[in-house]
């Protein structure tokens, strides 16, 4: 592939200008470093420091209590042993299943609607303008409010979608969607789907936009079927950027927070893991014991991340050639 | 290190300005209130303070906060953890004061007048070991809501008991349907897993003669078989009298059945009230309210006490005027002027009989009886766990309405998790 | 010019189809607008069609207390951590994409690690920062949060766009003499148009749609944001959800960010063709 290119132009030259040229990445890269650690690092070291302490409603009253919140063997007066702590809390691994098929499940969708909706609006056709800007109302409606949108679509009573199920004939009764346990996951899919598509759809577009033009050209001249030129040259070429994009959609999802909790705050079958941790660190006083909740989402995610940059052999720095 | 000499310069910087800022010398003071806002209530509350600012010299900011007390408490909760003085009182919900007790002021010895002339087990509620957490402003009690027009047609009573309430829903809904309204149903109420379903289960378990989930004692009471009952009768609702939807209802939902026209009785708070009497609400004039059933002949009533209070912060930097703000908001003058305006109930005892406020909102001095059966919610009690009661608590009831488990096992699930919670003594 | 009947087939089921995405993505918003003519019982009646044209919810909105404020203050906070998060992360992926040294690999995940962790529990450090630098209740507050944790995808995204840009562009201007800051400015901003409009526009919108730290880190109602003020509407108590109101100030603040996708679009086809870069 000719567009591929490695770490800039500095192989050609002497190592002074290599020098040079560190020198000046040090120097780019220093004002965001000093950005994200003055602002990111001590929160992220605080929620750290505070799942290893007993802090309840006042954060300041903890005491240090090792790994007690997160594995911790109680005798009971019966002589019983209990495993306590997030590690053996089915609460917590009910919610991890909870985030991860919603993750995976949301992930998929989003990424093939997503490349399907880039391809439609790469193509030349009237009014491409106002389609692309429409496409991106969903992303663009805050979460708050769309959550509740859709709460209110979705209600068993006066909710359209109910309705408009009920005019296809798709369905025979009123469904509460919200309410039962086995729809209330694809209520929650429906919206985020809904909602984040347009987010991988606009970047798979500008995947596709830097892919120049004339080797379209050069395959419609030599007869390739464009289905094989899309996935023999497209979808390499926008891999990256796809990649990237799903990075970012996966450690989204497995943080859901808000529509899960405008949408079914309570219901066992969607709560996440940021939901139970929020629950822990605010509604039951029980700091500590939500930011040790946080902190093993942290390490599941940083888990999946590295799984995932593994296994699909994301190129983190460029330096092999492609 | 550069980074904490920058810092520290930062810092330098910030605090010069704050005190440019305060340095002024401070006569007036500038006290902030932040509450959850509905309708008008900054308006309303710039007029209600008014007389208290006239009086003191000094001005009170409100700041609004969203409808949702879940939120408001989650952000009051991290505004107190991290010692915020930009705020100096808090409205706070009726179950909170446990929890936040330890950033509030005692205000005992300052209310020391005020305090009896309210109902005492609202003093009480936001009493924390002998110490005044907050004051009551209004207070909030649910009834039930009925179509005379629906029962007057089909020939029921006005039901006492909930197996009364059963047939009746039932009687009118099967004649509303086969009348031609497919959509009509029963009875709605509350049944989304949340707070609100603490209230609406507490109410049921109450009136069968169940206890208060956990005593005032602290004693785990749930378990019981009147308890049991209570649930199986409540399941029995579910997808016969009302949707199955109710599951997911919270008090909004059930209103719009309600108001749609398509509901023979509802569960709600007084403010479906005024808004049932809209101009453009189908059950205009179409019906009354009175209170709750209760399980069998004997058993009285109950209806969850909800209602707001307002506590002075242990960060404020104005606490003796905020002091005085709180006593004027929970004073008579304060409260009529809510009640009349508002249509607030008033926690002081002798504004039921005020003829001015009779005359404005007839509801209240009715509401009077609902009232007198209100039951709190275990919060005293369970002090910071609070919560995770109340998030037990629906858990299981929402898992035996939906049909996971009988209302038996679920309940001798609950007692064991709470008893767990407990450990050696609620703190 | 004359088409086979067959291309016309294509042709017809291309624009059925996106039709068919036009109305996925768009039918909840025209719900919304729908709803946000009508008020009181109406609204718990199904509609497809706007029933009455009543302005009442949006006259309500427009004129409530504070909130053109609050469009304002999230138009400020919203382009300002735009420009600050574009300008931080071209120059830090041009370092990460087109300099070699060791340990960028390393250094990407660690960008990475900032947004692992849940909003909910970073916000006790992050209030407590905020204190300490005495920006509670200004803009800055929110400017701040916004850019370093938009950071990380920002700079992803213009990362791995970089170096997918071919080396010969650079090094004709390194030969040239060209300063690493000519060179981004000169030869890559040019490139980088799609990619610097698609990063720049879903910063802007994750900063105007973020509702905890902007709930959190304000008090007066004239620094708050428009999801905030979204969530101050209210009924008339507290169990009264104003679906009217809330409806016509959602149309409101999506209206803006249609505007700007109208604006930047031509940029984003623009796409490489400015360049005349060969591929």
């Amino acid at each position: 592939m000719t567009t591929a290119s490695t770490s800039g132009p500095a192989r050609a030259m002497g190592p002074s200008l290599q020098q040079q040229r560190a020198r000046a990445a040090f120097w780019f890269l220093a004002p965001m470093l000093f950005a994200l650690f003055l602002v990111a690092a001590w929160p992220l070291m605080r929620t750290i420091w505070f799942s290893f302490t007993d802090a309840t409603g006042n954060i300041y009253d903890g005491k240090f209590v090792w790994f007690q919140n997160y594995v911790r063997v109680q005798t009971l007066d019966s002589g019983k042993t209990m495993y306590r702590g997030v590690f053996f809390d089915p609460k917590w691994w009910n919610a991890v299943y909870n985030t991860v098929r919603f993750s995976v499940v949301s992930v998929i969708f989003e990424t093939v609607l997503g490349l399907v909706i880039a391809l439609v609006l790469n193509a030349e056709f009237k009014g491409r303008g106002i389609v692309r800007a429409a496409i991106l109302i969903p992303w663009a409606i805050p979460t708050i409010v769309s959550a509740k949108m859709w709460a209110w679509m979705l209600n068993d009573q006066y909710g359209i979608l109910n309705d408009i199920l009920l005019n296809l004939h798709l369905i025979s009764e009123k469904i509460a969607w919200t309410a039962r346990d086995d729809t209330a996951m694809i209520a929650v899919l429906i919206v985020d789907i809904w909602k984040t598509a347009p987010f991988m759809a606009l970047l798979c577009l500008a995947g596709l936009q830097m892919v120049p033009r004339d080797i379209y050209e050069a395959a419609r001249i030599d007869g390739v079927h464009p289905i094989k030129v899309f996935f023999k040259v497209t979808l390499p070429l926008i891999r990256p950027a796809v990649a990237v994009a799903v990075i970012f959609r996966m450690l989204d999802a497995l943080r859901i927070f808000d529509l899960v909790y405008v949408l079914t705050p309570n219901s066992t079958a969607t709560k996440t893991m940021s939901v139970i941790s929020r629950e822990n660190l605010i509604d039951f006083s029980k700091f500590g014991y939500g930011s040790a909740e946080s902190t093993t989402l942290f390490a599941i995610l940083a888990i999946f991340v590295s799984l995932y940059i593994w296994l699909g052999r994301v190129d983190l720095t460029g330096e092999t050639s492609r | 290190m550069s980074f904490g000499y920058r810092a520290k310069a930062m810092r330098a910087t910030a605090i010069a300005a704050v005190l440019a800022a305060v340095g002024a010398p401070v006569m007036a003071e500038e006290i902030t209130y932040v509450s959850g806002a509905v309708g008008k209530a900054v308006e309303n509350f710039a007029a209600l303070v008014k007389p208290w600012e006239e009086a003191t010299g000094n001005t009170v900011k409100m700041v609004p906060m969203p409808a949702s007390t879940t939120d408001q408490f989650a952000q009051y909760r991290l505004w107190l953890s991290a010692g915020t003085s930009d705020i100096d009182l808090y409205q706070t919900d009726v179950i909170w004061a446990p929890q936040l007790a330890d950033h509030f002021v005692d205000l005992t010895e300052a209310a020391k007048d005020l305090a009896p002339t309210h109902f005492p087990s609202i003093i009480e509620s936001q009493t924390v070991n002998g110490k005044l957490v907050a004051l009551p402003i209004f207070t909030d009690a649910p009834a039930l809501y009925y179509r005379k027009d629906l029962l007057d047609k089909y020939g029921v009573a006005v039901p006492k008991t909930w197996d009364e309430l059963t047939a009746a829903a039932k009687t009118v809904m099967d004649g509303e349907r086969a009348a031609g309204n497919p959509d009509f149903w029963g009875f709605v109420w509350q049944g989304n897993a949340y707070e609100g379903l603490t209230c609406d289960a507490l109410e049921w378990v109450k009136s069968f003669g169940g206890g208060q989930i956990v005593e005032p004692d602290g004693t785990i009471s749930i378990n019981n078989e009147k308890a049991v009952k209570a649930l199986e009768t409540a399941k029995g609702w579910v997808g016969t009298i009302s949707p199955e939807g109710v599951l997911s209802y919270q008090e909004e939902e059930s209103r719009g059945v309600w108001q749609a026209g398509n509901a023979a009785f509802m569960r709600n708070w007084p403010y479906a009230y005024g808004l049932g009497n809209g101009d453009d609400s189908k059950v205009k004039g179409l019906f009354g309210v009175t209170t709750l059933p209760v399980g069998a002949e004997g058993d009285t009533s109950a209806a969850t006490l909800g209602g707001w209070n307002v506590a002075v912060s242990k960060y404020s930097k104005h606490q003796e005027a905020a002091i005085s703000l709180a006593l004027y908001l929970a004073g008579p003058e304060a409260q009529k002027q809510r009640a009349i305006n508002e249509s607030n109930l008033p926690t002081i005892i002798s504004l039921y009989d005020d003829p001015d406020i009779a005359a404005a909102q007839p509801i209240i001095p009715q509401w009077k009886d609902v009232f007198l059966n209100a039951v709190p919610r275990p919060s005293a009690p369970t002090l910071s766990h609070y919560n995770e009661v109340s998030s037990l608590f629906w858990s299981a009831v929402h898992d035996t309405l939906s049909g996971n488990g009988s209302a038996a096992d679920n309940l001798a699930k609950l007692e064991a998790d709470l008893t767990d919670l407990k450990g050696d003594g609620w703190k | 010019m004359k088409r086979s009947p067959m291309a016309i087939l294509w042709n017809v089921l291309f624009y059925l189809f996106v039709v068919a995405i036009v109305v996925y993505a768009i039918f909840p918003f025209y719900y919304a607008i729908v709803t946000s003519f009508s008020t009181g019982t109406a609204l718990f009646e199904i509609h497809y069609w706007p029933k009455v044209f009543d302005l009442a919810n949006y006259k309500n909105v427009l004129f409530q207390r504070q909130f053109p404020r609050s469009v304002l203050n999230s138009l400020l906070i919203a382009s300002t951590t735009v420009i600050l998060a574009l300008f931080l992360a071209v120059t830090a992926s041009y370092a990460l994409s087109r300099v070699r040294f060791r340990g960028r690999g390393l250094l990407l995940m660690v960008i990475l690690a900032v947004s692992m962790f849940p909003q909910i529990a970073v916000l006790a450090g992050m209030i407590e920062m905020i204190k300490y630098f005495g920006l509670f209740n200004t803009p800055f507050a929110m400017i701040i949060s916004y850019t370093v944790f938009t950071l990380p995808f920002t700079v992803w995204v213009l990362t791995t766009f970089m170096r997918d840009l071919p080396i010969e562009i650079e090094e004709a201007a390194i030969v040239d003499g060209a300063t690493p800051w000519i060179i981004i400015t000169r030869v890559f901003l040019p490139l980088l148009w799609p990619a610097l409009v698609t990063t720049g526009l879903l910063a802007f919108i994750g900063a105007w749609n973020e509702f905890l730290f902007a709930l959190t880190f304000t008090l007066s109602e004239d620094q708050r944001t428009t999801p905030v003020a979204i969530a101050m509407l209210s009924g008339a108590s507290v169990q009264e959800i104003p679906w009217g109101p809330i409806m016509a100030a959602s149309v409101i603040v999506t209206v803006p960010l249609v505007v700007l996708v109208l604006i930047f679009q031509r940029k984003i086809v623009a796409g490489l063709t400015a360049g005349g870069v060969k591929g």
